[in-house]
């Protein structure tokens, strides 16, 4: 908690100032890593829930008489949702308590994004020419170590056409960022 | 068929595979030598496969793609002789972040091949090739002309 003590409870902010400030910080996260812009992978936001998509694009392809998407395609889809997840997850309550400035939030600012130790891609189903949706829970996050799961569908939600399971160091609390929240107070 | 026939022959369907498969172009890999079940494809360095800006690294999923590719080119280049494939599951284990500027080499190896499955391991290096970038593991569908 912030030094100020508040003796009369602040009005709630204004819902497109939550918004504003969860898109943005979302957005900053997203949009630095140049991979995931190639592959042309999205976020939806709902509250704190997180659902990637990937746009179908021609050069997803890896089997073209099918035609299907490739498998790595898919795979790095998978891994992406879920270091977005634990990044999101990460930064959220300071998103929140404004201990991340939005305002001045950029790529470089944020805290340095998990790294994988293993991931496995089972693909259940080709997948079609067409977007795809992906959402990630984190089954344990720990100080140093987290385990993710991973969950792809298209057209119908309960047919997955993909899963993955991966492990994850965290980034040293004391990075970029985070330190740099904490050193600000 | 000879035996050397039979590996141009093979050598040949392989290249030519992965030149059609347009995930695999749009990464710039290249293929650098197919046969017997052993494939060796290269990923040049590339801005656009970029995973952690801060660092320059290549984001994993590249490397799981070029590994997939990998993979499914040591199915194809068995001397079982399929000719199809598509991947049943894919681990990837990550030793290590790939040197920004160095081209990533895979090379997989396609060890048993079943009526249905073939199992195949895999290994990613960047120039200093002593050091693994990361290993993968896989299962592959395999189907043969009837």
């Amino acid at each position: 908690m912030s030094a100020s003590d508040k003796n009369t409870r602040p009005a709630p902010e204004p819902v497109q100032v939550v918004k504003q400030r969860r898109d943005r910080a979302l957005q900053a996260l997203v949009s630095g890593i140049p991979y995931v812009q190639f592959l042309g992978i999205e976020f939806d936001r709902r509250g704190d829930e997180l659902t990637a998509t990937l746009r179908y694009d021609p050069k997803l392809i890896g089997n073209p008489l099918l035609p299907a998407i490739h498998g790595g395609a898919t795979a790095a889809f998978l891994e992406t949702a879920a270091i977005i997840e634990l990044g999101w997850a990460r930064v959220w309550s300071d998103v929140e308590s404004g201990a991340l400035d939005v305002e001045t939030m950029t790529p470089e600012s944020l805290p340095r994004l998990p790294k994988t130790i293993d991931f496995t891609v089972d693909y259940l189903r080709s997948g079609l020419p067409r977007d795809a949706y992906a959402r990630a829970r984190i089954n344990r996050s720990g100080r140093r170590f987290a385990s993710v799961h991973v969950e792809a569908w298209q057209d119908n939600r309960s047919k997955l056409f993909a899963q993955g399971t991966g492990h994850f160091v965290m980034p040293e609390q004391n990075d970029g960022a985070d330190a740099a929240a904490r050193d600000r107070g | 068929m000879t035996t050397s026939e039979n590996a141009d022959r093979q050598a040949r369907i392989a290249a030519q595979f992965i030149a059609a498969i347009p995930h695999s172009t749009a990464l710039g890999m290249q293929v650098q030598s197919v046969s017997g079940g052993v494939a060796e494809i290269t990923m040049p360095y590339d801005k656009k496969l970029v995973g952690d800006p801060a660092t320059g690294v290549i984001h994993g999923g590249a490397v799981s793609a070029l590994m997939d590719t990998c993979g499914g080119a040591a199915v194809l280049c068995h001397d079982a002789g399929p000719i199809g494939t598509a991947t049943i599951d894919l681990r990837i284990d990550y030793m290590r972040a790939a040197t920004p500027g160095q081209t990533i080499t895979a090379r997989a190896e396609c060890y048993h091949v079943t009526r249905s499955v073939a199992f195949v391991r895999a290994t990613a290096m960047d120039e200093d090739t002593g050091r693994p970038v990361a290993t993968a593991t896989g299962a592959f569908t395999v189907e043969f002309a009837k």
